[in-house]
């Protein structure tokens, strides 16, 4: 009698499970494949609009052409996508050496960070488009140029983030280095900087995107004179000579490189945090 | 008669050598005119377990604080035996104060860390005081993978990797469900009874000082002072069957009163 009510009982439950398995399988699958849709639809759009309106490709290429002029001007825009890459990649190299050495320094000294901390701000929220023309007069370098662009505009995320982390490691945890005796070094290096962790990699996303905007206005500004032209002078360039579907091809690739980027920081972060941090620890539901 | 009063106590302790620890009429005023402590006066013995038991306020967490050197007292001097250096003192505070992104072993390593020694060298120190919480096989997870009670052990692990002279425990066991912290009040006294540690420890509880303590000292509020010292002469080891016992109800009878003195005052 038993065994027959739960023979009964199981499949009703059963049947519930499979359908939140369902369900879930269906959103799994929705994340990718809605956007996927979207984007289909949009560049159909596009292509339409052109065709109905007789749009001139050089003001608005069809979809195809911007397509095929990727892969006909491969090798420019390649070369050009390594430029601003090795830009983008150096000032967020020295945006992180310097925005983790000042929040150091922050912490490490209140009379430092009295006397600095306001001019960090004023660098971050005066525009860079702003400043850029002055720093290209004053350093003949163009790449050194190019690199203090792009830092004043990433450091500062960094800066932040990490001067936050190191303030925020447990009271608690920093008694008990006092009752142990830890000296200031042993303090940073084993209490302080692993608890930033988390917020400096915060920063790091956020300075990762910065430091492409910080590169493409450098070269906006400074043109191509020492370095090559990367990608944001491409597309002023071909501009000018009414190569739409270049701009185009262009813009395209800075807009996956930025997004690349961030993916890089995403999958940086989660593999330094798995361990131990609430962000990246995936919980049963 | 199971209770003695602070007469007898002194006397049966001015027996032993000089104290481990003593507190000379020590006083801590915050801000110039909030009195956390006025003239405490302890002495700690070696194999002593003294419980500081009182209401919020009564500067019992103070009087840890000022043991510890965190901070400084306003009159009134500590003592230490021979002087104090970084390996004295072990300390569990209320919440198990670990690194969340250090292994078990590594957080256990961390008071050697600090002397600059290695792991390695550390590594049968870091096993046994494991093994002595029962938490040997936990040396690799990390402090999320464990339960809030697990979490503790490590925390006391911490605190006695160094084997130091004295143990300060500031209500370690509060957060914790009955059930842990009954579990965790025998594991307590069995560890001590294996390596002989002298503990100070701060609790709000009657029962969790009768039961784990051989001295207990009353304290009241505003300002925070010492108004009673009892003594539980119940021998060691102390079990369930001590917890159950007419022996206990009456300690815990008379510490009860110890504290409504200093409630009501």
């Amino acid at each position: 009698m038993a065994i027959a009510d739960t023979a009964a009982a199981a499949p009703v439950l059963d049947e519930e499970e499979a359908r939140r398995a369902r369900a879930r399988r269906r959103e799994r699958l929705g994340r990718w494949l809605m956007p996927l849709i979207v984007l289909v639809m949009m560049i159909f759009l596009w292509d339409r609009i052109c065709v109905w309106n007789n749009i001139p490709h050089y003001i608005l290429p069809r979809p195809g052409l911007v397509a095929e002029t990727l892969w006909v001007d491969r090798v420019i825009l390649f070369k050009a996508l390594l430029i601003t890459l090795r830009t983008t990649f150096l000032a967020l190299l020295v945006a992180v050496i310097g925005g983790v050495g000042l929040a150091v320094l922050f912490t490490q000294s209140k009379f430092f960070e009295m006397s600095f901390y306001p001019y960090a701000v004023i660098l971050q929220v005066t525009p860079i488009v702003a400043i850029a023309p002055l720093i290209f007069i004053y350093i003949q370098s163009k790449l050194i140029g190019m690199l203090l662009c792009a830092w004043i505009v990433a450091f500062f995320p960094v800066l932040s983030n990490t001067t936050l982390g190191l303030k925020s490691a447990d009271h608690n945890l920093r008694d008990l280095f006092s009752i142990y005796g830890a000296t200031r070094w042993q303090r940073l290096r084993y209490l302080q900087l692993p608890a930033a962790l988390p917020y400096f990699l915060g920063g790091l996303r956020i300075a990762g995107g910065l430091a492409l905007i910080g590169a493409v206005v450098a070269e906006y500004v400074a043109g191509t004179g020492g370095v090559g032209s990367g990608l944001a002078f491409t597309i002023l360039e071909s501009s000018y000579r009414l190569n739409i579907p270049r701009v185009f091809a262009a813009l395209i690739l800075i807009a996956a490189m930025g997004v690349v980027i961030f993916m890089a920081l995403s999958l940086l972060s989660h593999l330094l945090l798995r361990k131990w941090h609430e962000s990246a620890i995936k919980r049963e539901s | 008669m199971t209770l003695q009063e602070t007469g007898v106590a002194a006397g049966a302790a001015a027996a032993q050598p000089a104290p481990l620890l003593s507190l000379d009429g020590v006083s801590k005023v915050f801000n110039g005119d909030l009195v956390a402590l006025k003239g405490m006066s302890l002495d700690v013995f070696q194999g002593d377990f003294i419980s500081l038991l009182g209401p919020s306020g009564c500067g019992k967490s103070t009087a840890l604080r000022l043991i510890a050197g965190l901070s400084h007292p306003t009159s009134g001097r500590i003592n230490w035996a021979g002087g104090q250096d970084a390996g004295d003192l072990g300390v569990v505070f209320q919440e198990p104060t670990l690194m969340p992104w250090a292994t078990v072993a590594q957080n256990v390593w961390l008071p050697w860390r600090l002397r600059g020694k290695s792991f390695a060298a550390m590594k049968g120190r870091i096993d046994e005081a494991l093994a002595l919480v029962g938490l040997e096989k936990f040396a690799a997870s990390y402090p999320r993978e464990l339960s809030g009670g697990m979490k503790m052990r490590v925390s006391i692990a911490r605190a006695l990797v160094t084997n130091p002279r004295l143990i300060l425990m500031d209500e370690p066991f509060a957060a914790l469900d009955e059930i842990t912290r009954h579990k965790l009040n025998n594991d307590l006294l069995a560890l001590r009874a294996k390596i002989g540690c002298t503990i100070v420890f701060v609790t709000h509880s009657v029962f969790e000082s009768v039961f784990l303590s051989s001295r207990i000292v009353v304290m009241a509020a505003r300002p925070g002072r010492v108004i009673h010292e009892v003594a539980v002469v119940a021998p060691y080891p102390r079990g369930e069957d001590f917890r159950t016992s007419a022996d206990y109800a009456a300690h815990c009878r008379a510490a009860s009163a110890a504290l409504h003195d200093a409630i009501g005052d």
